[in-house]
């Protein structure tokens, strides 16, 4: 191609591409010059992937969005950090989008600060225009039966927490000298648990689960692992990639009961397709009988697991004289309907099994943190209609708070989407008052200051960070984590 | 260039670099200067991408791609590959890519809103796309990580694939992709509950 020939085809590329730049500039912003004044600034309260999904849409589509994210702890990220299996990294690569957005000159992080606690709503309402509540679920479900107490059980929440480094999460220390653990609830919670216990530490010590917890499991004795639900395979709540990690997982074996499978197989061409492939699989590894490779494979297997349908928990069993746990009762249920609205219904008859350690996941739940808030405690979340919390002005809601505590990361992405977009109407509709300034930080960090509460910046963060990778290098760990807010708070601010 | 930085600050765009350098490779008088001495000095990489921000106000996502910046202004025709997004809104956005581009990366190149959480790892399914039914069968089939992504994915079609697995080829030339409108409606009563 003629060299000038070539320089005016890119001349006119390059001018065209230089005014799309400048017409999507114009497109974004308030028109005008932003003036302090008319900037709206909004808050939002927690920094996992509800927060930082909302402040990331909102920054995005308005010039002249500030958004201040408020997290408890001294480190953001809520359950990308203390929810996803440390042998999920991928999962955590979400981290960068968020920090880029934490990095942005429109959006600051403020941690260790405790909403509810040490600052409260109506006076984050009274600083910002708009305040989103995006703290999550941080309780769980009861299983409500007697035993409950007992020493050996846990909820998975707490288990998470603990093998996740979750500072409040530090000491649980499980007893892992028993055989068998039981799981109740099929999620993928759950699997992750029973995924940690049975996994070789070969393959875990690569991982950023805390040393603690591998050094507890390089000395456990669990070798059998029963994952118990109270309906059948066709409403199992797990996915398919978390179920094929079960089947592949080294060193390990499927130990199911086929009559759970009856008329499952005849059920398969009516089912959707993510619900089919994922009982396709189940049925292959309950039913079918396996090549010799995999018959090998399965022989020298040290460990099992397996699924147990149509079981609830009604007692938790104590030895006799002391207060450990030797076993579960489960009442056994049959099915009534079909499909995702089947009802487990009881038959009166139940099953004791033998078990040291019991692991109830079951659910998270949300908390209410402040009374000004308003909260349905039936469904645990904070009562609102797209985002916008009813009966509140100016005050929304994003996440699991949102919609309960269920999904994953992309359905919190746009959920989180959803409540932003919510915000933008209203304040293009005047709903939201924009007319006074608000002071934002300002205000905040003084009211803080005063308080003698000492908020941990971003880059107070990226010590940590810094830290905590270098201390997993020497150990062929992504990163060591820091297991204590002392600890963190020590970092970050030296 | 002075002009770009004072754009740039103006902005309110923080980057992340700690000394600014000069994008040369949008000037064509650069281009014309490397074609006659090697195109490989056009290959930047890593966090040179975030001075591609001045295209669009935030990056949502790093920049892992390899290909070539500047590959929508292809040189040669025959790697020319037409694409058509159609983002959330019905909008359709016309970009000229090359044989090679990854589909998300190419998106996030010109601003689309089509997130990447996993960064093309098959662990989310945040970057679902509908493809073209023209095309769709001339995409390699998908691997078995990728359909069970697919399968997390909301409001699933038969023309669904995720973005960062589809390599433009030149038999997809014309394809169109069309990002899924996100339902605004979540029920918690009678929801049937998402996996986590």
């Amino acid at each position: 191609m003629g060299a000038h020939k070539l320089l005016f085809s890119e001349l006119k590329l390059w001018t065209s591409g230089r005014g799309g730049w400048i017409a999507r500039l114009h497109k974004g912003g308030c028109g005008k010059a932003s003036l302090s004044s008319c900037s709206p600034k909004v808050c939002i309260v927690g920094s996992g992937p509800a927060g930082f999904y909302t402040a990331q849409h909102l920054i995005k589509a308005r010039q002249d969005v500030e958004v201040d994210i408020y997290e408890r702890l001294p480190v953001p990220f809520g359950l990308v950090r203390f929810g996803v299996a440390p042998d999920h990294p991928e999962v955590k690569n979400v981290i960068n989008t968020f920090t880029q957005t934490a990095k942005h000159s429109r959006c600051s992080f403020y941690g260790n600060v405790n909403v509810g606690k040490n600052v409260s709503i109506t006076e984050l309402q009274q600083a910002y225009h708009a305040v989103v509540l995006s703290y999550g679920a941080e309780g769980n479900r009861s299983m409500g039966v007697p035993g409950e107490d007992l020493a050996g059980v846990y909820s998975a929440k707490d288990f998470v927490g603990w093998y996740n480094g979750l500072p409040s999460c530090r000491e649980l220390s499980p007893d892992l000298s028993c055989e068998t653990a039981v799981i109740l609830g099929q999620g993928n919670v759950a699997l992750d648990v029973a995924r940690i216990l049975l996994s070789p530490i070969d393959i875990l010590k690569k991982t950023d689960i805390t040393q603690p917890t591998l050094e507890a499991l390089a000395e456990s004795q669990v070798r059998r692992v029963l994952i118990v639900g109270r309906r059948g395979p066709i409403q199992i709540a797990c996915t398919i990639k978390e179920l094929r990690e079960m089947v592949n997982l080294p060193d390990t074996r499927p130990d199911m009961v086929a009559a759970d499978f009856d008329g499952v197989k005849e059920a398969l061409k009516d089912l959707p397709r993510p619900r089919k492939r994922l009982t396709e699989l189940m049925l292959k590894t309950a039913l079918e009988v396996p090549g010799e490779k995999e018959q090998e494979r399965r022989s020298k297997a040290s460990r099992t697991w397996g699924f147990r349908f149509f079981r609830s928990p009604v007692e938790v069993l104590a030895e006799p004289g002391h207060s450990r746990i030797a076993g579960i009762r489960l009442a056994i249920n049959k099915l009534e309907g079909s499909g995702d609205g089947a009802q487990a219904v009881l038959t009166g008859e139940v099953e004791d099994v033998p078990c040291g350690l019991v692991v109830s996941s079951i659910g998270y739940k949300s908390l209410p943190i402040d009374p000004s808030v308003p909260f349905d405690s039936r469904k645990a979340i904070v009562p609102n209609t797209m985002g916008r919390v009813k009966q509140a002005a100016g005050l929304y809601c994003s996440g699991w708070l949102k919609t309960g505590p269920t999904g994953v990361i992309a359905t919190t992405m746009n959920n989180s989407f959803d409540t932003a977009r919510s915000i933008l109407e209203d304040m293009d509709s005047g709903t939201l008052d924009m007319s006074a300034a608000k002071p934002g930080s300002q205000s905040i960090s003084a009211l803080l200051e005063k308080r003698g509460v000492k908020p941990v910046t971003f880059s107070d963060w990226e010590k940590i960070d810094n830290v905590e990778m270098k201390r997993g290098e020497s150990r062929g760990k992504p990163r060591e984590k820091l297991l204590t807010v002392e600890e963190m708070l020590h970092v970050a601010w030296t | 260039m002075a002009a770009s930085a004072a754009v740039r600050s103006s902005m309110g765009l923080t980057l992340r670099l700690s000394r600014v350098i000069p994008d040369c490779s949008t000037c064509p008088l650069f281009r014309l200067k490397c074609n006659a001495k090697n195109v490989a000095n056009l290959q930047r990489r890593g966090s040179f991408d975030s001075l591609r921000t001045i295209n669009r106000h935030l990056q949502t996502s790093i920049g892992l791609y390899h290909s070539e910046e500047g590959s929508s202004n292809a040189e040669h025709p025959e790697d020319v590959v037409n694409v058509v997004y159609i983002d959330r809104s019905g909008q359709r956005i016309p970009v000229k890519a090359k044989v090679g581009d990854n589909v998300l990366y190419l998106a996030h190149k010109h601003g689309i809103e089509l997130e990447g959480a996993c960064e093309a790892s098959l662990a989310c399914s945040t970057c679902h796309v509908y493809v073209s039914a023209a095309h769709f069968d001339k995409l390699r089939e998908p691997e078995e990580r990728e359909d069970d992504m697919l399968d997390m994915a909301p409001m699933l079609q038969e023309n669904s694939r995720l973005g960062c697995q589809i390599i433009l080829t030149p038999e997809l030339d014309g394809i169109e992709l069309t990002l899924p409108k996100v339902t605004r409606n979540f029920y918690v009563d009678g929801h049937v509950p998402k996996p986590h």
